[in-house]
């Protein structure tokens, strides 16, 4: 495999957030802001807590803030309910000038009681953003009475744009979750057979995908966070007897306290692709442990593996020799996505995330071949010089990427929150083989190899092809 | 006529609009070489270049200033600088738009002074910058993308010699139209200097090797000659004196201004290519008059089905002035304007038009959100909705079809390639309503009837209330 120059790079201080696997493994430089002027494709705290809040679906989530963050996150998530849609709508203070100057507290006291009326929701978030954080509005306060005078939650959302990366929104979102679990600090009683699952927002149904599994190893599914989730169901997390965890990077945080207030354990288990489902579901069932359950877990295996192992397979040739570039919000996302990948035959040859954390990384360099690209926090310019340099055939990532990738001539896979067909579980990886095959394999890209003036049919070569001259 | 101003006192639900800053980068994008920097946290910029991203289907990279906790509190004029340094590393622009966020102004940034600082302190010579002003709680995305087309003309453009060239003012149209436009200019044989054209830079082609910077955009030495035009042609009719371009360009250097509407319709088309014609003294080629005799052709063809159209147009003012005129010029309703920022001067224009058409009692919203426009057209009884893809939410909740025009579309491909203006466009947009029109029709007349005219009058069986399925007129029953 080709080295990788990084000499090359423009940006002095991007050096430590990159390199390639090779004998020795640098420290990689992770977690912090991004720099300056160097195009970053991460979103800011509000974007990381509005993303793992927002699949609460009977929640009214209110921005309090200038019109565009709550304009450019307008129902944009693929998250679907089988209840209330009130999650689907966007609302916001639509702070001004005026606002910004005589603080905008009150006009978010009256916000409140606006939407309580017209709506009557048991919930309401309230997400600050970077004016609301620089004004110095305080919401905790204004969230406080609110809720005393309309008997609901209304849970301030600490995300100021400019506090932090999204990792820190995060964290603000797990926050907000654990005010609402009852009862606060006392041991509930568990439940035998019955748990939560963590870090999956049921984007186009993945939820109910494992949901079904569990159902059929008689285990019950508490409530999920947040994907299909209302307040009534968060409420209730205390009396699960174990949290799964399928994000871990927005949800550790969650597993981590849930475990030392609640004394629920957790463990990560990944849905995406074949092999981790399989692996993921023996998991859960060893942990209740009781034969009838494992039997039906290895039932349930038998039979999803039989029915589409040979389709994935069937791709993996397919796709044999091609190489894939890895862009992602999260590592766990990251992790997964190699494994995938080696599932249906394709070599990862770039892989970086927006808020991956140190562990991570250092399970992605165990996992991916040397010569690998490994990066933390890209932007278009690095992209743009790996995908061309280690010759990538493919990228996944999001809706930023997307055109990106287009433009290289390169294929290209969503991996993102707004997507509408489901990844996870069985059904999910025969998805993703599909997709990979459809952008891979697609007859566009034969337009995109050869210039214009000299299609090689006309060399006389290709033979098949005959010119007609009427 | 009903008329009103915020209809919500403390609660914008579902937005109709975005913010300034935004519509700085449209702008800023259809200049030749230009790179585009936001003062302020790393997400506002991620956003917008997402947001615009999916209307175009292309990479826009804009870079931040990227704002921590401690620029916040200290000042982020370091940040800025540091930002500059990258971005005209990594892009090598000609120009450099500084843009403002909400987080910049609040703390009081002043990008003006920075900026000459920073010129003077890297001593770049050949390097060019706009800054804008442009605070996330001050206008709309319109209102911005007015502001930086003035400030691009403000900064950039020389006292000159005078030449027989027309300047073009273009707002937030498809690179589809501005193409269109273009083609127009050419074949009425005008020189011009069309801003901001982004008809390539947010529209390009497969190419390789790619670029970074992508090729296009108004050229530099074209925009330092605009002071020296015969005339400037805005089409910017809604627009406030401060926030325009050709206002600037007429005070500053007194080239007369001519505002007119976009070229949507026959009317409005008919005005534009009669200015050229006026301004040149070039007569209209033989194969454009085909074309406008093809769209009343055209308008002939559909005026019935049209006529059943009540419509709610909604989107950026100027833009939404033109497609109320195509509608009322072709027998369709607009029962509902709606836009979401401050109008400008939209709704004192409308309400003259809307007036003179005799529609008395159609609603013109102004800062506006889609709760409230989804009300009206429900009170209206809308049939048809155009505008972007806020209102797909109407066809959802309300059973309302969509005609896709304007800016963002992100529910569908190719919002970068519609083409909706000159009798060319026209035509198109024009084929695109009624079309849309018909296939509701379609699907659903056979449904209406029955319950109009036949299922009211059967009695539910077995009750004692009459077996007999008689069929007859409902009273009240409407035309459908
Ligand atoms: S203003 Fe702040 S919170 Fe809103 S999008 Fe921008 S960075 Fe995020």
């Amino acid at each position: 495999m080709k080295a990788v120059n990084l000499l090359e790079l423009p940006v002095e201080e991007r050096k430590e957030s990159i390199y390639a696997k090779g004998k020795q493994k640098p420290n990689l430089k992770c977690d912090t802001d991004s720099i300056a002027g160097v195009v970053s494709q991460r979103a800011c705290v509000y974007c990381g807590a509005r993303v793992v809040l927002n699949p609460v679906t009977d929640a009214v989530h209110l921005v309090h803030g200038p019109i565009g963050c709550a304009s450019y996150t307008w129902d944009i998530r693929g998250a679907l309910s089988s209840g209330s849609d009130l999650y689907r709508f966007s609302f916001s203070t639509d702070l001004k000038e005026q606002d910004v100057i005589f603080g905008g507290e009150k006009k978010l006291a009256l916000a409140i009681d606006e939407l309580v009326l017209k709506y009557n929701p048991k919930l309401v978030f309230v997400y600050s953003t970077c004016i609301v954080g620089v004004i110095g509005d305080d919401l905790e306060m204004v969230c406080r009475v609110a809720a005393r005078k309309h008997g609901i939650d209304v849970i301030p959302v600490q995300s100021s744009g400019f506090a932090g990366n999204k990792s820190a929104g995060y964290r603000a979102a797990c926050d907000a979750l654990l005010r609402l679990i009852e009862p606060k600090n006392k041991k509930e009683v568990k439940k035998s057979k019955s748990l939560n699952y963590l870090g999956d927002f049921n984007l186009a149904g993945e939820v109910w995908i494992i949901k079904s599994y569990l159902r059929e190893m008689d285990i019950d599914m508490n409530v999920a966070f947040t994907g299909d989730s209302s307040c009534a169901a968060l409420k209730t997390a205390a009396k699960a007897s174990l949290n799964i965890v399928q994000c871990t990077g927005s949800m550790f945080y969650l597993a981590g306290k849930m475990e030392q207030i609640y004394g629920i354990p957790y463990m990560n288990i990944s849905f995406l692709g074949l092999e981790d489902t399989a692996e993921s579901l023996r998991k859960i069932a060893k942990f209740f442990g009781d034969p009838e359950t494992m039997c039906k877990a290895e039932e349930l295996i038998e039979r999803e593996i039989n029915a589409n192992g040979d389709i994935v397979r069937g791709y993996r040739e397919k796709l044999r020799g091609k190489k894939a570039a890895v862009y992602v919000g999260g590592g766990f996302k990251a992790i997964s996505l190699i494994k995938q990948f080696r599932e249906i035959g394709i070599d990862v040859v770039m892989v970086g995330t927006q808020t991956g954390r140190q562990e991570e990384y250092d399970t992605i360099n165990d996992l991916v071949d040397e010569g690998t690209v490994i990066l933390d926090d890209a932007n278009p310019a690095e992209l743009e010089q790996f995908i061309v340099k280690k010759g990538a055939h493919l990228l996944v990532g999001g809706v930023k990427e997307r055109p990106l990738a287009y433009k290289l001539g390169v294929a290209f896979i969503d991996h993102n929150h707004d997507r509408k067909h489901p990844l996870s579980g069985f059904v999910g990886a025969v998805n993703f083989a599909e997709e990979v095959y459809s952008t891979v394999c697609s007859p566009v890209w034969r337009f995109t190899q050869v210039p214009a003036d000299a299609p090689d049919w006309l060399d006389g070569n290709a033979g098949k092809r005959e010119i007609i001259i009427a | 006529m009903g008329m009103e101003q915020a209809h919500y006192l403390n609660v914008n639900e579902n937005q109709c609009g975005m913010c300034m800053p935004l519509g700085a980068i449209l702008a800023l994008k259809g200049v030749e070489g230009s790179m585009v920097i936001i003062h302020g946290s790393q997400g506002c910029s991620t956003y917008m270049r997402r947001h615009i991203a999916e209307h175009f289907n292309e990479p826009i990279d804009v870079a931040s200033s990227s704002l921590n906790e401690k620029g916040t509190i200290y000042g982020g004029e370091a940040s800025l600088k540091k930002g500059l340094d990258n971005s005209i590393k990594l892009y090598k622009p000609k120009v450099v738009g500084i843009l403002t966020t909400c987080l910049a102004e609040t703390i009081g940034e002043d990008i003006d002074r920075i900026a000459a600082d920073y010129l003077e302190e890297r001593g770049f010579e050949n390097l060019q910058v706009v800054t804008v002003s442009t605070p996330g709680y001050g206008y709309s995305h319109f209102e911005g993308y007015f502001l930086a087309v003035k400030r691009v003309v403000a900064e950039l453009v020389k006292k000159t010699v005078k030449h027989k060239g027309i300047n073009i003012i273009v707002p937030n149209i498809s690179p589809a139209d501005i193409r269109e436009i273009k083609r127009i200019l050419k074949m009425m044989k005008v020189s011009y200097i069309l801003l901001p054209d982004f008809s390539d830079t947010l529209d390009r082609a497969f190419e390789r090797p790619y670029r970074k910077v992508p090729a296009g955009g108004t050229k530099l030495a074209d925009i330092a000659g605009m002071a020296g035009a015969q005339a400037t042609i805005q089409m910017g009719v809604t627009v406030d004196e401060v926030f325009s371009p050709g206002h600037y360009l007429e005070s500053a250097f007194g080239v007369p201004l001519y505002n007119v509407p976009v070229p949507i319709g026959v009317e409005n088309t008919d005005l534009f290519i009669n200015l050229l014609k006026r301004l040149t003294g070039n007569p209209v080629p033989e194969s454009l008059e085909r074309e406008r005799g093809r769209l009343i052709d055209c308008m002939i063809d559909s005026h019935k089905y049209n006529a059943q159209g009540k419509c709610v147009v909604f989107g950026e003012p100027e833009n939404i002035y033109a497609v109320a005129g195509i509608c009322l010029e072709n027998g369709i309703t607009p029962v509902v304007t709606a836009t979401g920022g401050k109008s400008g001067k939209l709704a004192g224009l409308l309400k003259a038009r809307l007036n003179e058409a005799g529609c008395s009692n159609a609603q013109v919203l102004c800062e506006t959100d889609f709760s409230r426009i989804r009300e009206k057209s429900r009170e209206m009884e809308a049939n048809i909705a155009i505008g972007h893809s806020g209102g797909r939410y109407l066809t959802e909740w309300e059973g309302i079809p969509l005609v896709r025009y304007g800016f963002p579309i992100h529910d569908r491909v190719g919002g970068q390639r519609l083409l909706s203006v000159g009798y060319a466009g026209t035509t198109m947009l024009l084929d695109r309503i009624t079309n849309t029109l018909l296939e509701n029709k379609y699907k659903n007349y056979r449904r209406n009837i029955y319950q109009q005219f036949y299922y009211g009058t059967i009695k539910p069986a077995g009750k004692g209330r009459g077996e007999k399925n008689e069929l007859r007129l409902q009273p009240g029953a409407k035309r459908v």
